[in-house]
């Protein structure tokens, strides 16, 4: 196989390992292919002898690629594990990306959601002014606050950073969507549109609060991705073909979308709940 | 919906409006892709095969795609996840008044009583026909074990057809261990009302840098343009062996694919793999329908064709 194949595994080797959390890690690689996908778009990662998982690509340095993973089963957890000089393969990128708009805009991310919106960051005309809100647990579950202040300060005037914790223990107090509510009713605050990735529920309430204030606004879906091109159809979240048809959405679609919010497909294909 | 009374076609007991169909396999559990695969040109849908109670299948790596280099074949072992028959008869039962796709269900199992049971499921469900799964390549017991044992296809299919016999029962067979012809004779004889043919061909992916096997099961099954000429070639052979209604299924990716297929004997066609490559160029997947759709009906325009029915099997 000469020719790069999109939907093919293209082995990698990990260059470096950043250990964001003590269960976030950010894998770092060259590969042009990956580091040039759009803000949104995701790679299919083969950890060779284990599993192969969908993630969104992380920007990086040098013009390189990266996963940022959080070890939580065993795909990730694998991937999570693979050491600097380790070999993963990856093929895509696939699915839509984040439309953006100029102007100010509000990014909403929770975990590892904050991937595609690091990256959306980098696509982001100059002079756009962007307020990044990230929520975690605790301090120490906390990561790319750093790493996004400096991306801002160096191309977004009048950027900010806000974070909150469930505990307090960094920034506000509470639930981040506390905070993005709040912020969309200040009659003084104006966004040309939102941009939100992370847990579901979270984005369900972004994206609902978005819409209440008649903001454009983007989520980024998560489900579960075994071909990545339209094919199995595991993906699928009622009408939509998520790697297809998504990851990203635009709030109108999702807020008719019987599942955003409520419900996901299980391995077996049966509906299951949200937590 | 896209009307056409030039596309109609006959499988058998089987009417439907247009030859093109989604094969078994592909984006088969969500009723709503369903109808959005109807809106776009497709004739019928096919179910993932459903089994009597969910299965996960196989961890990741499921599915490969081999590039143009190999005729952008791709090799899958999904290991045929599905939610059960009894999920998804509920789904079908409970979303039945917003649904106007003609439903093919796939069923996979090992044994007739299994067949039964899981029809049994289906009893308050719109189901256009029943399409047995006797030639999956890469599950153990059922698919291709089922089918390479003729004998024990038939019992499945009299279990079937005396479980349900007012809807029609299809076959699906592929390449197995025996030949495949000895199995399509006896679920004919055992009153299969047609024939799907082909499934994907047991074949494998490994990676020279890694020195693994790609995928998680290590074996999996081929389809797309690669088995073309062999899937033609079996339609070819079942209808000049039996009177059996065929659908043809292996590698249809364009119209003239289809034509071929029913010029060899098929009176409709399933597509699957060839959604995932028509993906990689276009934004709407669904397309691919109505772009064979369109071609058929051109074609059968240029050549005087009033009917599909006229040209089936015309290939001699």
């Amino acid at each position: 196989m000469s020719d790069r194949v999109r939907n093919h595994p293209f082995v990698v080797t990990v260059e470096d390992v950043i250990d964001e959390t003590p269960t976030v890690r950010t894998l770092v690689f060259s590969d042009d292919l990956m580091a040039s996908a759009r803000p949104g778009q995701f790679a299919m990662v083969w950890v060779p002898g284990a599993y192969e998982l969908p993630m969104s690509i992380m920007v990086a340095q040098n013009r390189r690629a990266a996963f940022t993973v959080r070890r939580h089963g065993p795909a990730s957890t694998s991937l999570y594990n693979v050491k600097k000089g380790g070999q993963i393969a990856v093929r895509g990128p696939y699915g839509r990306s984040f439309d953006i708009k100029n102007g100010r805009l509000l990014l909403v991310g929770g975990g590892t959601g904050l991937v595609p919106l690091m990256r959306l960051i980098s696509h982001s005309a100059l002079g756009n002014q962007i307020v990044l809100m990230m929520g975690a647990q605790n301090k120490s579950e906390v990561f790319f606050d750093d790493l996004a202040s400096e991306m801002l300060a160096k191309h977004h005037r009048g950027s900010r950073v806000i974070i909150s914790t469930d505990d307090g223990s960094y920034g506000f107090r509470g639930r981040i969507t506390d905070v993005v509510d709040d912020t969309l009713a200040k009659p003084d605050e104006h966004f040309d549109a939102v941009y939100t990735c992370g847990p579901e529920l979270m984005m369900y309430k972004v994206i609902s609060s978005a819409h209440r204030s008649g903001v454009f606004a983007q989520a980024s879906l998560e489900r579960m991705m075994k071909c990545g091109a339209g094919m199995c159809g595991s993906c699928v979240a009622g009408s939509d073909v998520v790697c297809q048809d998504g990851t990203v959405f635009d709030a109108v679609h999702l807020l008719a979308n019987p599942e955003f919010g409520f419900t996901y497909r299980d391995k077996s294909g049966v509906i299951s709940r949200w937590q | 919906m896209i009307v056409s009374s030039i596309l109609e076609t006959v499988v058998g007991p089987i009417k439907l409006a247009r030859p093109v169909i989604l094969a078994s396999g592909i984006l088969g559990i969500s009723l709503e892709v369903f109808e959005r695969l109807y809106k776009a040109g497709a004739g019928a849908v096919v179910t993932k095969s459903l089994s009597r109670v969910p299965w996960e299948g196989y961890p990741n790596p499921t599915v490969v795609g081999l590039g143009s280099d190999y005729g952008n074949g791709w090799i899958n072992a999904v290991g045929l996840s599905n939610p059960g028959a009894r999920n998804f008869a509920s789904m079908m039962t409970n979303q039945s008044r917003h649904h106007k796709a003609p439903i093919i269900v796939s069923l996979v199992g090992s044994v007739a009583a299994e067949f039964e049971e899981m029809i049994s499921e289906f009893s308050d469900c719109s189901v256009t026909a029943y399409e047995l799964n006797m030639s999956c390549p890469h599950v153990e017991k059922v698919g291709l074990e089922v089918g390479d044992d003729p004998e024990l296809a038939a019992d499945i299919v009299r279990a079937t057809k005396r479980a349900s016999p007012l809807t029609p029962v299809i076959v699906k067979v592929g390449l197995g261990s025996s030949n495949y012809l000895d199995t399509v004779g006896a679920a004919a004889d055992a009153g299969a009302d047609a024939i799907t043919a082909i499934n994907t061909i047991r074949a494998i992916a490994i990676d020279a840098e890694l020195q693994m096997p790609i995928l998680s099961h290590k074996f999996g099954g081929l389809s797309g343009p690669p088995i073309k000429p062999v899937a033609l070639r079996c339609v070819y052979e079942i209808a000049a062996q039996y009177d059996i209604p065929i659908m043809g299924c292996g590698g249809i990716s364009t119209w003239e694919d289809a034509i071929e297929f029913i010029l060899a004997g098929a009176s409709a066609v399933q597509v699957g793999s060839a959604l995932g490559n028509y993906s990689n160029n276009n934004s709407n997947e669904f397309g691919l329908f109505s772009e064979i759709n369109n071609g058929i009906e051109s074609y059968m325009k240029r050549k005087g064709i009033s009917n599909i029915g006229e040209i089936v099997g015309l290939v001699r």
